[in-house]
């Protein structure tokens, strides 16, 4: 018998607590497969975040830091400068990365600082139960927009690649999606060029994932992958904004 | 003994540095010292001073609020502290810049004219030196030698020490007013 | 080493390189910038690293990782500036990470004023953060002690896995005075196995954590931080004290109001009077102890602080009713006097108050 799949040893051999149908677990693999591949689990270590992801740090097979909510970038700037030969990076929410941590990683991309960042954007909170994100989409319903999202109200929702990609520091910037199998590998290997940015001392870099989020968008999972499709790529492009050789 | 000296005058006339020579000196003759500055806005463009404590015991506060000597550099400083000082005490006033007498009489009061003196040597910013010199001689706290031998590099840096010359000068010159 | 002329904030940078901290993430803030200038200067020299974060907020968190990583790291700030960083302070204290804060208290609330307070003495003794912790707390009365304490601080820290704080002001941190730089007596530190530093492929991944999900994990980490802090309380309280054993009256004061307080009992004494000084060096672990010594006939005990009287509370708790307990203070950025200090004793003494 030939063994065509199996767990990557980036990842712990345990039941993560995502709900049934969340795209958390795809880019979970990716990014354990990433580490695997370009040879850095041995001397990587991640920062969890809050929100849906905050258990990240039993699931990732590799030295790990449980950050306040939005910090996780100034840890991982803690941790890169103690040790800078090792592969430091980030794993963060919409609500943690786009809301309340705006400030920390706005200025980890100012400074270059040499971490990376998988930053999953399913435009709303899901660990608190479905409240809007400054990611939601207009006329989005969350539990705090009953009505959905107006933008007279809370402004359009923020395109945070496209923010950072203004950034000189941020020396890899790009937008996936993991609705189908090809964006999955699209997204793969923006995973892999992103990290290598890191590895090569280059600068900051960034990989943004639209993701879904069945339970608090009311969907089943084919729905959320169609939604996502429909709804969040139209508004938020996929595409690469900033490849170090750009950022001059 | 324990001398409480208040040092005050504009931001840029050198009354944080003369305080920094007095209490490295203190240092260096063994005395327990201290120095305290005045800090934020108002020394920006306003009225800088410091608080200096020279004494034989363990210095307790370092704000002086009942001072043995005051040297001040201009006249809102002179406004400002002449009623600090303990009966007896000495006041140093830089002539060249405050047009009043001092109104106490149970202190000793020095008048240095220390920018017209400064200016002189060919240097204004050596006034402090100047007012440095007259407290010197009139108190005796620390030696003339060690301001000029170890305070002075240790404060100013080792790459001013071609300034020793002009600084001694105004320090003697200082001296001179206070002998008369 | 010979004696050295420094200023405050930098010769607690000075402290810190001597005792081997690498790592400072900080903040401007009047009136402490000195010492990250000084940093900034300095810790390269050293092979460090000295990094001007965008808010306290990410410095503190800064130090959070840092101190994960296994690195001797330190933060500074004044009153506004410690007050942003009480989140990361108490996911340090919940992680069990060793760092020293230092805090040149300034006027508050709010913006407050930039000259010397000591109302942050609730902040700093109480936890200041969510949750049920405690910082090691040393406030410093002149530079030299500063000095000391910032170099055992960084042991201290090590060797229980808790944050350290130095509670200053804008006084001492602005003030000059003689300083030597003394080799610490070495306390036993254990080695930092829990770092995240890379697994090497040798073992299990290690994991920086505050969360404990289920309600009984993490009264579990509850139990074993207050077993922690029995045991710092056991072994790190420091105070100096004086003749309470024959005062009239005991005045308690810590920091540069403690030195005031000196000067004032000095000229009580000169005068007959018979004056007693309980000064805390750790604020937390508190001396409670030390005013089980005083003289029973005491007629009271005279608190005196830069802020309108917190440490009171404390004193309150330690006579446990023996003695009354007075207090006199100034706040906003102004100074007890010796003078008014004296004024006061005098009336305890005379029945006054």
């Amino acid at each position: 018998m030939t063994i065509v799949f199996e767990r990557t040893k980036g990842l712990t051999d345990v039941e993560t607590h995502y709900c049934p149908g969340c795209t958390h677990g795809i880019i979970h693999r990716l990014v354990g497969e990433a580490m695997v591949e370009l040879g850095v689990l041995d001397k990587a270590i991640g920062v969890a975040p809050v929100g849906c992801s905050v258990f990240a740090y039993n699931y990732f097979n590799c030295d790990m830091h449980e950050a306040a909510h939005g910090r996780a970038p100034a840890v991982a700037t803690g941790i890169k400068r103690v040790h800078p030969e090792n592969f430091v990076f980030t794993y963060q929410g919409d609500g943690d990365l786009a809301s309340i941590g705006t400030a920390e990683i706005v200025h980890a991309a100012h400074r270059g600082e040499k971490i990376s960042t998988i930053f999953v954007n399913n435009a709303i909170y899901g660990m608190t139960g479905g409240q809007m994100a400054p990611t939601t989409l207009v006329g989005q319903k969350a539990t705090t927009a009953p009505g959905g999202r107006s933008e007279e109200h809370s402004g359009r929702p923020i395109k945070i690649s496209e923010m950072l990609a203004t950034i000189h520091g941020a020396k890899f910037v790009e937008r996936v999606a993991v609705n189908t199998p090809a964006n999955i590998r699209k997204a793969k290997k923006a995973i892999i060029e992103c990290f290598k940015v890191q590895l090569e001392g280059k600068g900051f870099g960034i990989v943004e994932v639209l993701s879904t989020c069945p339970t608090n968008w009311g969907m089943t999972a084919p729905e959320a992958m169609k939604w996502l499709e429909d709804n969040m790529i139209p508004y938020y492009p996929l595409g690469n904004f900033r490849r170090p050789e750009e950022a001059e | 003994m324990e001398e409480r000296i208040v040092i005050a005058g504009f931001g840029g006339q050198g009354v944080m540095a003369l305080g920094q020579l007095l209490t490295f000196a203190g240092m260096t003759e063994d005395k327990s010292v201290s120095w305290l500055p005045s800090y934020g806005p108002e020394m920006r463009g306003g009225t800088a001073n410091c608080n200096v404590i020279i004494s034989s015991e363990a210095v307790g506060s370092p704000v002086v609020t009942e001072s043995t000597s005051v040297i001040v550099m201009n006249r809102p400083s002179l406004d400002k502290f002449e009623k600090t000082i303990k009966s007896g005490g000495k006041l140093f006033i830089n002539s060249s810049l405050i047009d009043r007498k001092s109104t106490r009489e149970d202190i000793e009061v020095y008048y240095i004219p220390a920018n017209e003196i400064a200016n002189d040597l060919g240097n204004s910013r050596v006034a402090n030196m100047v007012m440095l010199g007259a407290f010197l001689e009139a108190t005796n706290v620390v030696k003339k030698s060690t301001i000029l031998e170890k305070a002075f590099t240790a404060v100013f840096g080792e790459n001013r020490a071609h300034l020793l010359p002009i600084n001694k000068e105004a320090l003697e010159k200082g001296a001179e007013i206070v002998r008369g | 080493m010979a004696k050295v002329l420094m200023k405050g904030n930098e010769a607690i940078g000075a402290a810190a390189i001597q005792a081997g901290c690498k790592y400072f993430f900080g903040y401007p803030i009047t009136p402490q910038s000195e010492l990250p200038e000084y940093m900034a200067r300095e810790l390269p020299k050293v092979g460090g690293v000295f990094l001007q974060a965008e808010s306290e907020i990410a410095a503190i968190n800064m130090v959070y990782g840092a101190a994960g990583a296994g690195a001797r790291v330190m933060t500074s700030s004044s009153s506004p500036g410690i007050s942003l960083k009480q989140e990361g302070i108490s996911y340090i204290a919940g992680a069990e990470l060793p760092c020293l804060i230092v805090n040149i208290m300034r006027g508050g609330p709010g913006l407050g004023s930039i000259q010397p307070s000591q109302t942050d003495y609730f902040q700093a003794t109480r936890g200041g953060g969510n949750g049920d912790y405690r910082l090691v707390v040393y406030a410093p009365a002149n530079i030299q002690e500063m000095v000391d304490l910032i170099i055992e601080g960084f042991d201290v820290a090590d060797q229980y896995r808790n944050p350290v704080m130095i509670l200053g002001d804008g006084m001492i941190g602005q003030m000059m005075e003689p300083v030597e730089f003394k080799p610490p007596k070495r306390r036993e530190i254990p080695e930092k196995d829990w770092a995240t530093t890379g697994t090497g492929g040798k073992r299990k991944p290690n994991i920086i954590n505050s969360l404990y999900i289920a309600a009984e994990d993490l009264e579990a980490h509850n139990i074993k931080l207050q077993a922690k802090y029995k045991k710092i309380k056991e072994n790190e309280v420091r105070v100096e004290s004086y003749n309470i054993e024959d005062a009239d009256v005991v005045i308690s004061a810590y920091g540069t109001t403690a030195r005031i307080a000196k000067t004032a009992i000095a000229k009580l004494e000169s005068e007959g009077y018979k004056v007693g000084l309980i000064r805390p060096i750790t604020l937390w672990p508190y001396p409670y102890d030390e005013f089980k010594k005083i003289n029973p006939n005491c007629k009271g005990i005279l608190t005196v602080e830069m802020n309108t009287g917190q440490m009171v509370d404390d004193v309150k708790i330690a006579v446990e009713g023996k003695f009354p307990v007075h207090f006199y203070g100034r706040t906003g950025g102004m100074v007890p006097t010796p003078e008014a200090i004296i004024e006061n004793v005098k009336k305890i003494c005379g029945g006054e108050i």
